[in-house]
């Protein structure tokens, strides 16, 4: 048994490891609390839920290994979606073509992307704090978006788009099967790819970066700009979702995308992260919203409980770092 | 003069653009250069700039609190309980009552950030999700107006009727945030401990190695900043005359965006209370500006977006040097 263990953690690596006994522990109380946790619909209905949350995770991810962070992506979605939505209405609304909505969706990603290659470019060439230029962008977008819609909601859309928010493919819901497309893309664009070093060394050391020959600024806008591109993708999935656009549509999910960042082991500072640790930490927070739910919670006390979830896996991190410091315990 | 233009640049440059702003909407508009819109402007952001204060000593700290607009909703919610128990309450029991559970909530976050030494960022995202979600869930998401008469009663502190009979009036908020100002002045500028929370928030390592004590200066930091979110909670509720459990939610970020328009800077060791108050009026100042200008409300965000962006996109553009650049042929 424990060389078992130790195999799966030499493969998957420690983090992964470490939340997959988390997310065993969830499933385990969960399935002995409420019998319906272990049921196919259950299953269901989290892998419904997972996937636009989990892009916009992704979405966020690259930005904070690289040192920053993207407030704007809720806002720079629901641009997105809004785009796709106009191109679609004037289309002719539940009539409009596969065409129109494939125009619609290049379009959309086209908005995200340049949303976030503002934002890079100002954050690259001036120098300015990420926190600040994403928080500017995403008040201008969120204004934008109130402005063009007044606040309220756009819907109708054609048929054939149901099953991209609904359908199953072999048996996997499609936003599931979007969400692991996207996912192993930015596992290989983190990992595999010059760009991906690149983003990583600049969240360590932006100086030693640029003085190692790599195009700090012309990175750091890709960076943002692929940001906002997967956040794109993140409003096309939720206009299929929910058939509708709204300005403001998924704001609650801003901060939990930063949390299960750094739930998946994702360094505040930048520099250092994975997409598989942070995927699995998505999976368990939302095993544990779901659960809660069952248990006849509300979806407030998940929040609740995400928040001070991160507070006991951060305590456990120190802990833990400090008994590898000090194998007998001396301080 | 010029030395203080050299130790404060981006408050200078702020308080350029504001003056500019406001001669450009005195000739704009009528209705702006009168004593009654600028009263009006006070007392509406007599709250932010109490945040802004607090948040400020944290920016100042080397840290960031993004929980701290939730936190005001906390410790609107429980004073409400809190009076009732007691009996009725006056102003002095509620500054006390309400003060006291901000630094409450603040130590919380101290205390993870100094013993677990978990940053900031990570710790008040948590703590504002933990917050939010206990207070939702507890509260139910029910609105209070059960408010006793002396908090939500308004108190007008200084009136005055122009020639054209409109009545200009400072409400209480506006003292407070006066005294918010000032303490927090004398705080970072004057007393031994600001001098320490600023070399802290510059090189913290630095700061523990000739002898600050690092506890107490995160303690501080996050105290202050739970004192002045329990106090800009009580006069929001006071000025809206209900507790509404998510009605702060996201005031946070405007905050934060206001606090280093002013020039404090994240990642600590820079920052001035001249600067908050310059910042929360820049953005308060274009939205009156715009509203009297009759743009549609729908458009104000977008602006104020883009000042924002415009503003650091510019500010960390040094101009003397661009032109000493040019002239050099570089």
């Amino acid at each position: 048994m424990t060389r078992l263990l130790d195999g799966l953690r030499r493969t998957v690596g420690d983090d992964v490891a470490a939340l997959l006994g988390f997310l065993l522990a969830v499933v385990v109380v969960f399935g002995i609390a409420a019998p319906k946790f272990l049921s196919a619909a259950n299953f269901d209905s989290i892998a419904f839920q997972l996937p636009e949350f989990g892009l916009l995770t992704l979405a966020m991810l690259i930005p904070i290994i690289s040192g920053g962070i993207n407030l704007a992506i809720i806002y720079t979605a629901n641009m997105a979606g809004l785009t796709l939505a106009w191109v679609l209405n004037s289309h002719g609304g539940p009539d409009a073509g596969v065409t129109a909505f494939v125009v619609g969706s290049v379009l959309a990603i086209g908005v995200g992307a340049l949303a976030g290659a503002v934002m890079g470019a100002v954050i690259a060439y001036t120098g300015a704090h990420p926190i600040l230029v994403s928080l500017a962008m995403m008040i201008f977008l969120r204004g934008l978006g109130e402005f063009l819609t007044r606040g309220g909601d756009i819907s109708g859309f054609p048929d054939f788009m149901a099953p991209i928010g609904h359908g199953t493919l072999l048996g996997i819901p499609v936003p599931l099967v979007i969400f692991a497309v996207a996912a192993v893309a930015w596992h290989f664009l983190l990992s595999r790819t010059r760009h991906g070093v690149a983003a990583s060394m600049i969240g360590s050391n932006i100086r030693a970066t640029e003085y190692s020959g790599i195009p700090v600024k012309r990175t750091l806008t890709l960076i943002y700009t692929l940001s906002g591109a997967m956040c794109a993708l993140a409003g096309i999935l939720m206009l299929a979702r929910f058939n509708s656009v709204r300005v403001g549509h998924g704001e609650a999910l801003l901060l939990v995308t930063v949390l299960a960042c750094f739930l998946g082991g994702v360094d505040p500072f930048g520099g250092f992260g994975r997409v598989a640790p942070v995927a699995v930490a998505l999976v368990v927070l939302q095993a544990l919203s779901s659960g809660l739910n069952l248990i006849g919670a509300n979806q407030h006390l998940s929040t609740a409980v995400w928040g001070l979830f991160l507070i006991a896996v951060m305590i456990l991190r120190w802990t833990f770092r400090r008994l590898q410091k000090n194998p007998k315990g001396r301080t | 003069m010029r030395s203080l233009v050299r130790a404060y640049p981006t408050e200078t440059k702020l308080l350029a653009v504001l003056v500019a702003l406001c001669t450009f909407l005195a000739v704009a508009s009528d209705s702006f250069f009168t004593l009654a819109n600028a009263t009006s402007l006070l007392n509406n952001n007599a709250v932010n700039v109490i945040w802004a204060v607090g948040l400020l000593v944290v920016l100042i700290a080397g840290g960031i609190d993004i929980s701290f607009a939730v936190a005001a909703s906390v410790v609107q919610y429980l004073c409400v309980y809190v009076f009732v128990w007691l009996g009725g309450a006056n102003w002095a029991i509620g500054f006390v009552v309400a003060g006291g559970l901000g630094i409450c909530l603040g130590l919380v976050n101290a205390f993870l950030i100094h013993r677990f030494k978990i940053i900031s960022i990570v710790v008040t995202i948590a703590t504002f999700n933990a917050f939010f979600g206990l207070l939702m869930f507890f509260s139910s998401g029910k609105f209070l107006y059960n408010l006793p008469d002396w908090w939500s009663g308004r108190l007008i502190v200084w009136e005055h009727q122009s020639a054209d009979g409109t009545w200009a009036e400072l409400t209480l908020p506006v003292p407070i945030m006066l005294a918010c100002m000032l303490a927090t002045f004398l705080l970072i500028r004057r007393t031994n401990i600001g001098r320490q929370l600023f070399a802290f928030g510059d090189n913290p390592e630095g700061a523990r190695r000739v002898g600050v004590n690092v506890a107490a200066m995160q303690a501080i930091a996050f105290g202050w900043m739970g004192l002045m979110a329990g106090i800009g909670g009580l006069m929001q509720a006071h000025i809206v005359k209900e507790v509404v459990p998510n009605a702060l939610y996201g005031r946070e970020l405007d905050v934060l965006a206001a606090v280093v328009l002013g020039g404090a800077r994240l990642g600590g060791g820079r920052g001035s209370v001249i600067g908050c108050f310059l910042g929360v009026a820049l953005v308060a100042v274009t939205q009156n500006g715009l509203n009297l200008l009759g743009v549609s409300p729908y458009a104000f965000k977008m602006v104020i977006g883009l000042v924002i962006l415009v503003a650091i996109s510019t500010s960390n553009l040094d101009l003397g040097a661009l032109v000493t650049a040019k002239r050099e042929g570089r």
